[in-house]
């Protein structure tokens, strides 16, 4: 690059003596520019020293940055003096975060546009001219470094001994490794870990006890707590079951009415589950088959439970069959009954993988 | 002992002279002072996103004082009455604090939030505007692909920002991307159980989140961003073509003082403009939404605008599910195609296209003259196509609310988007290669035979014909009219762009069309004779 600055500086008119004192001030940056082989082809003032037009401007000017200065100051005061702290029936407090924004962005833009009027309006209008040397290669040079790197490995000798550089690779592949140990060694985690994928918090505990439908705050139900048509999301009576630990457990208990029970009884036959629901009622997984989101939309007329993520639909009446979106495997279902104190349980666990679907998936 | 005055005019000058002796600057600094910068309004829309990045980083850094990244379950006690005595992970209940007992805080959570959305949007607009242009072409297809990874890293910048509140709406995001991580093949479940510590939710998702968003991706995006900045200057920006404008110079303004002054203008109208909007619309009021339960979620759930093509392709995606029957049998979900497919699709085709289209049209030279999107309609035509075929998935993201709100069937908006995304596309190629060449035609047509004038003249036969004002000298033809090439740049096409009128003066809505007094010209002479009006032309032919 600067062989070609020199190259072309010489080519050009001479170079200014720039320590003439006759020059003015802006012939020695439009020397400057020269030499940076850029021509300032047009350089005119927009408006003229002690014109009406330049008073205006710098007033305007001065008046956006004294606007910058109030905005600002309002937007202390407000800070430190506006009732802040949130009151229920929603006081003072509900214009403060709006006041903030609206005083913090009226000093900046009142600072941004004086300073843009500055730059656009009060500096002179320039056209400036500056070369690319696009095209001209430097051939001279490439051929110079690429000479040196080559001169580097010839001294390096790994074409004439080549053991150093295998050596060297096999040496760097196990360093390369070790970087890499620690981060994965540490982060992996079988995800087959008791099962759990396969598995759900209504599993039943050691010793064969089956586990109870509760609501969210934790009280087991009665078929009678559900009217017909109506559904409930039901958790597993055990530990921490209705929390996120057990985020694929959360299941959807729907007392169905009568005409769409047999059909439903009927559907159940025909892939095995004869024994699932009980009466009227039936409990599918309310986790989607597709990407996990609870299916929570549940239209009673037609028994179609819609996922609001991505819109799949089931068909309850048919297995939970998905029949429109992304989804593609019915929602598991669980069979449930009632024990002898009359609450509902989980005849065992889901008999299929709950949640999206994934590779291993049987 | 004399005390030596002390020269207060003197110091600068002193103090610039001992940096130099130390440093040898004033050289570098000069060519950094003088460096010429061509101007263009489209130029400007790559520096709104550095500056929402900036904004981004000053905001996010006050956030991090406040926030507490972590799941460990608590009972919220602050101030925001609704949500008093709920069990919550201590992630959200700080960033409840943050909206409600930070003081200040909520407007800097929602600048932080609108900035983000401000940055992407401007990557994606600036992207169209290098796409459209061609200023991708050599030698800059590096800063071309170094964009496009931007994107990508914008866009997991976001999403583990707005999944770290731990809200109803985040943690269902979150539940979405470790299925769309379960859906890969061989490896879904064991990446999945690696990023999450286990089963979904974990207990650790946020504080990786956390580190990957404040350390990780930011680390990332300032280097991609610098060396986005440094090849931009190393190579010198693309300009229109015009008058004295050719491949081997740039025409334009100088660093200091205009051009400078201009930009520091402009960051501060940026960061102004996110102010605003941070105190005056709200955005994200997790505060309605609860914290995350994975059995709770409701209709209306939509991700960031940047995300939301994704939730579309996802949406749209029928339910192929493709069972591989070997061993105990094993199955590749329909999520596996819209989510991890389709956005290695899209990082593959947009950053190979420099490549792609220079290969396809042989060409292996520099360019630093920008094309008018006509003058490329295949390469318009091309983006038509992209940008239609987003704006049908980002659409269908929101099928549910727009099936909602203008009483369509959910099942008709699924649809319309399966047909529309594959019938669209290319009928945006069509009509825009169109258009393109329509517009072609017109220049060439000005340039012939002269802008229109509105008079209309009535022959001796009695025919009527429109006055043309030829753009050119006559050339002795018969008719009259000389000829012009076209060179890239617009084609005057009204009157008064010609003179011939009194120039337009800027109205508030519209040109007002009034004579106004020829400029007059300051005393400051100019530096140079002005150089001869030319004809419209690009400098190519002078090349």
């Amino acid at each position: 690059m600067s062989t070609h600055t020199e190259h072309q500086a010489s080519q050009g008119p001479e170079p200014l003596d720039v320590n003439d004192p006759k020059l003015t001030r802006f012939d020695i940056v439009r020397e400057g520019a020269r030499r940076d082989d850029i021509e300032i082809v047009h350089y005119e003032p927009q408006v003229l020293p002690g014109t009406k037009a330049e008073r205006r401007l710098t007033r305007v000017v001065a008046g956006l940055f004294l606007i910058t200065g109030l905005a600002a100051t309002a937007f202390l005061a407000i800070y430190i003096w506006w009732p802040w702290q949130y009151e229920a029936g929603r006081g003072g407090d509900k214009f403060y975060t709006p006041l903030l924004g609206f005083t913090l962005g009226v000093a900046l833009l009142a600072v941004g546009f004086g300073i843009l009027t500055w730059g656009k309006k009060l500096l002179p209008k320039e056209v400036s001219i500056q070369d690319r040397h696009e095209g001209q290669v430097d051939s001279e040079g490439r051929t110079i470094t690429g000479q040196t790197m080559l001169y580097m490995a010839d001294e390096l000798g790994v074409k004439r001994r080549p053991l150093l550089g295998i050596s060297l690779l096999a040496g760097l592949a196990p360093v390369a490794a070790v970087a890499a140990a620690p981060l994965v060694g540490g982060l992996i985690s079988q995800p087959h870990k008791n099962n759990q994928m396969f598995t759900t918090g209504f599993a039943a505990a050691e010793g064969g006890q089956r586990i109870r439908l509760v609501r969210e705050d934790g009280r087991p139900i009665r078929p009678a707590d559900i009217s017909t048509g109506g559904q409930l999301t039901v958790f597993p009576g055990i530990d921490h079951g209705v929390s996120n630990r057990h985020a694929d457990s959360p299941t959807l208990l729907i007392h169905l009415r009568d005409s769409d029970a047999q059909e439903s009884r009927r559907a159940n036959e025909k892939v095995g589950h004869g024994d699932y629901m009980w009466g009227n009622y039936a409990a599918f997984s309310k986790i989607c088959t597709h990407a996990g989101c609870p299916a929570s939309l549940y239209e009673q007329q037609t028994n179609r439970l819609l996922c609001p993520c991505h819109q799949s639909q089931f068909l309850i009446t048919d297995n939970a069959r998905p029949i429109f979106g992304p989804a593609s495997r019915r929602l598991p279902q669980l069979p449930i009954e009632v024990d002898s104190e009359g609450f509902f349980v989980a005849k065992s666990d889901y008999t299929e993988t709950v949640g999206p679907d994934f590779w291993e998936r049987p | 002992m004399k005390r030596r005055k002390l020269d207060l005019a003197a110091t600068p000058g002193k103090a610039a002279v001992g940096v130099d002796d130390r440093f040898a600057v004033a050289t570098p600094l000069r060519k950094l002072l003088n460096k010429v910068f061509p101007d263009h309004w489209s130029f400007l829309l790559g520096e709104i996103a550095l500056f929402s990045f900036v904004v981004l980083l000053l905001t996010g850094v006050f956030l991090t004082f406040f926030f507490e990244p972590a799941m460990t379950e608590v009972v919220y006690d602050g101030s925001y009455a609704p949500l008093q005595g709920t069990p919550m992970s201590a992630a959200y209940a700080s960033s409840l604090d943050i909206s409600f007992d930070v003081r200040g805080g909520l407007v800097m959570r929602q600048m932080h939030h609108w900035a983000a959305l401000l940055f992407m949007a401007a990557i994606v607009v600036h992207m169209l505007r290098v796409f459209f242009t061609g200023a991708f072409r050599k030698p800059r297809e590096t800063n071309w692909i170094i964009g496009s990874l931007l994107f990508w890293v914008g866009f997991l910048a976001g999403f583990t920002g707005y999944s770290l509140p731990d809200d109803g709406l985040s943690g269902t995001g979150l539940r979405i991307a470790s299925a769309i991580m379960l859906s890969i093949p061989v490896i879904g479940s064991w990446v999945t159980s690696s990023i999450f510590g286990g089963e979904f939710p974990g207990t650790i998702i946020i504080s990786r989140f956390f580190i990957a968003h404040v350390l990780l991706i930011p680390g990332l995006l300032v280097a991609l961003i610098s060396v986005h900045l440094g090849l931009v200057f190393k190579q010198k920006h693309t300009q229109w073509p015009g008058p004295g404008r050719t491949n081997n110079n740039v025409v334009g303004e100088r660093m200091f003082p205009r051009y400078a002054l201009k930009q520091g203008g402009f960051f501060m109208v940026v960061f102004g403009v996110i102010a605003l909007m941070g105190g005056l619309f709200q955005i994200n009021p997790i505060w309605l939404f609860g914290p995350y339960e994975a059995w709770v979620v409701s209709a209306a759930s939509q991700p960031d605008w940047y995300v939301m093509f994704l939730d579309g392709s996802t949406r749209l995606m029928p339910a192929w599910e493709i069972p591989i029957p070997i061993g105990d049998g094993y199955v590749i979900p329909p999520l596996f195609w819209p989510t991890v497919v389709l956005p290695g699709i899209l990082v593959g085709l947009s950053t190979m296209y420099p490549f792609l289209e220079a290969r396809h049209l042989k060409d292996r030279k520099s360019h630093n003259l920008l094309q008018r999107p006509r003058d490329a309609p295949a390469r318009t035509a091309v983006g038509a196509m992209a940008v239609s075929f987003y704006i049908v998935l980002t659409l269908s993201g929101a099928n549910d609310v727009i099936a909602d709100k203008f009483q369509i069937s959910l099942n008709a908006m699924t649809w319309a988007g399966r047909i529309g995304l594959l019938v669209l596309p290319p009928l945006a190629y069509y009509v825009t290669y169109r258009l393109c060449l329509g517009l072609q035609q017109h220049d060439r047509e000005v340039l012939a035979h002269g802008v229109e004038t509105g008079i209309i003249r009535r022959m001796p036969d009695g025919r009527f014909v429109e006055v043309h004002q030829p753009l050119s000298a006559s050339n002795g033809h018969a008719d009259g009219h000389g000829q012009l090439d076209y060179v890239g740049w617009v084609v005057p096409k009204k009157m008064n762009r010609l003179g011939a009128l009194g120039p337009a003066i800027r109205g508030f809505f519209y040109p007002i069309e009034k004579p106004v007094e020829a400029p007059v010209s300051p005393g400051h002479p100019p530096v140079e004779a002005r150089p001869e009006r030319e004809e419209i032309g690009s400098g190519e032919s002078r090349r």
